[in-house]
């Protein structure tokens, strides 16, 4: 069969695609300035949708949900069965002293097991999310850069993980605040502070904690890259939360222990200290920025070359 | 010979091999401005690995793309803006809305103005005739209407290039006839549109130039007119006089054969033949002629010829 538009004449062929090149440049030159000006406050525009992607979302609310009911669960429980001094976890026997220990106690209960969970199913959806339901050919060839578009996702689960934490601080305070006295706070270095400045100390474990789940987070989004099965990340995900936190547990390993990205989950109580210690914050900061480094970088590897065929 | 200026899609030699199977094996695409441009082939020849590359969502194993003129996906951010597409079907948000979806593909686009989104969003919306729906989560949508969605989601701003993979797939004949307007108001007003589809009848009335691929390869390319002339006709005598007629057509330089029935020739007519002159010569050869039909000549006719006829996905 013939072709008859196909091949082009040779002598015409270079000089032709020489000056179709040197006239792109033009075009891509003069469209810059106002293109980058422009891109700098649309990036945000990504960034906003993608904020209200999650929280419109049914599936993150009926997991706010779940973790708020933490904080009221436990109040409730010590409330009902006041002698709550026979162990448990760290803080649980204050609560009955001080309403303001729930949203500690609340939080430390969920660092092990809902809070992972949660920030797995949110990080390990990302990009797999966007793959299973094709959306992620329509945000590309709209076109969101491949960088940018893990940089957004990412921000999401983060946002994800800073609304849990606050929230189970929230909530824990005013459950806290209904059921049990509030007062003067017996700090673990025997000051006492007031109840504001303990609020301000619940915001920065919140925070604490956000930090902590950062590198998880950064899993999460690397194993959602490798897959179009938003469920198979997610398990990953949640599975090698459980993985770093058994491997802490063990003795033996114990040099391993120190890069565990689960290693300084629970490692807050400086900031129940007067004046508070920063240092776990600090070291917590950097094991977790070296795992978003690591990950972040494995995550954009694998999606820049990656064929989207979903 | 087309100028490389003129087209709005060019490849050269662009291949795509999966492992073993080139899914894709050395095409040279050249689509003029302003057509509308029918991407033919049965299922799994190949048309969807093309258009994927042409959007830079999976790289060519080999060769060269030109969109707009420039070149893929090397300018992506400055090409894809242009370009409206519906790739591999719709795709959509089943928990937010059609319209919330068209708002989020919109703010994905780096290029597109977020004070005029709200109209723009509306406005596709009620190109695609989905206005009425535009509040319902998409989950709740029919196929026909998730495929308007995303006719919508193309239509979001002001494009030079539609890249449209299998619009009517899901839409009934009304929808179909719906599309088909849509794709002829777009290229009246100067878009051009890249369609493609494993039914040919559906787009032939609309498109101006036509591909023809065929297991990864390009089997024919061109203006509709001149692929219609490559179709070649067919002239079917039917007649009790077989072996006279047969005679006669010899005479006029064709070859009969009779494989339509004990009373029937048939012959490819060439294009300097014209039918009426048969006619005349059998007559005056005191042939009785039952009857004659001229057939072929039809794209269908080509494409059935190009790439087999039947339901066998191609290998």
């Amino acid at each position: 069969m013939s072709q008859p538009e196909t091949t082009a004449p040779q002598p015409d062929a270079a000089s032709e695609a020489t000056a179709h090149r040197a006239d792109a440049t033009a075009t891509a030159t003069a469209a810059q300035p106002d293109a980058r000006t422009g891109r700098r406050g649309r990036t945000f525009a990504l960034l906003g949708s993608e904020l209200a992607l999650v929280f419109r979302r049914r599936r993150t609310w009926a997991m706010l949900g779940a973790l708020a009911l933490v904080p009221v669960l436990i109040a409730i429980a010590v409330r009902l069965t006041t002698d709550g001094d026979d162990g448990g976890p760290a803080f649980l026997g204050d609560i009955t002293n001080n309403g303001l220990f729930v949203a500690f106690t609340a939080l430390t209960v969920s660092i092990p097991l809902f809070l992972p969970l949660t920030v797995g199913v949110v990080s390990g959806d990302t990009v797999a999310g966007e793959a299973s339901h094709g959306t992620i050919r329509y945000l590309l060839v709209a076109p969101t850069g491949r960088l940018r578009f893990i940089l957004v996702k990412y921000v999401g689960a983060v946002a994800f993980c800073l609304a849990a934490t606050l929230l189970v601080v929230l909530v824990g305070a005013l459950v806290g605040a209904l059921l049990f006295p509030i007062g003067p706070v017996t700090l673990l270095s025997g000051t006492q502070v007031d109840g504001w400045s303990y609020a301000g100390r619940a915001v920065l474990l919140a925070l604490y904690v956000t930090l902590s789940m950062l590198g998880l987070a950064a899993i999460g989004l690397f194993a959602s890259t490798l897959t179009t099965v938003p469920v198979g990340a997610m398990a990953t995900t949640v599975v090698l939360a459980g993985v770093s936190q058994v491997l802490d547990q063990l003795p033996q390993l114990d040099w391993l222990h120190p890069f565990l990205f689960s290693h300084l989950w629970l490692g807050f109580g400086d900031l129940l200290r007067d004046p508070i210690a920063f240092d776990s914050f600090g070291s917590n900061a950097l094991l977790q920025l070296g795992y978003v480094a690591v990950f972040g970088a494995l995550a954009y590897g694998r999606f820049a070359t990656k064929d989207v065929l979903s | 010979m087309t100028a490389t200026a003129d087209l709005a899609i060019r490849t050269e030699a662009l291949a795509k091999v999966f492992r073993r199977q080139r899914a894709v094996d050395g095409i040279d695409l050249a689509v003029p401005r302003g057509s509308v441009f029918g991407f033919l082939g049965p299922n799994g020849s190949g048309k969807t690995t093309t258009i994927r590359m042409l959007l830079g969502l999976s790289s060519a194993t080999s060769g060269r793309i030109d969109l707009l003129g420039q070149p893929m996906p090397a300018a992506r951010h400055t090409v894809l803006p242009r370009v409206g597409a519906l790739v591999e079907g719709p795709a959509s948000y089943p928990y937010l809305s059609g319209r919330a979806n068209l708002h989020r593909f919109d703010a994905a686009d780096p290029t597109s103005d977020p004070r005029s989104r709200k109209t723009r969003v509306d406005a596709a919306l009620d190109r695609v005739g989905l206005t009425h729906a535009a509040d319902k989560k998409a989950h709740a949508y029919s196929l026909g209407m998730k495929q308007r969605l995303g006719l919508a989601n193309a239509l979001l701003a002001p494009r030079d290039l539609l890249v449209l993979d299998e619009p009517t797939n899901g839409l009934d004949p009304q929808g179909t006839r719906e599309v088909r307007n849509l794709i002829r108001s777009l290229a009246d007003d100067g878009t051009t549109v890249f369609v493609s589809s494993h039914l040919l009848a559906e787009i032939e009335q609309v498109c101006t130039h036509a591909a023809v691929m065929r297991t990864g390869r390009l089997v024919a390319q061109g203006a509709l007119d001149d692929l219609r002339a490559q179709g070649g006709r067919t002239i079917t005598v039917r007649t009790p006089d077989v072996g006279h007629a047969g005679t006669v057509l010899i005479g006029l330089g064709l070859t009969p054969r009779r494989d339509a029935g004990a009373d029937t020739l048939v012959a490819d007519l060439p294009a300097e033949t014209e039918p009426e002159a048969v006619t005349a010569a059998l007559v005056h050869a005191d042939v009785r002629v039952r009857g004659i039909t001229v057939g072929g000549g039809t794209l269908e006719d080509l494409f059935v010829a190009l790439t087999g006829e039947g339901f066998d996905v191609a290998a």
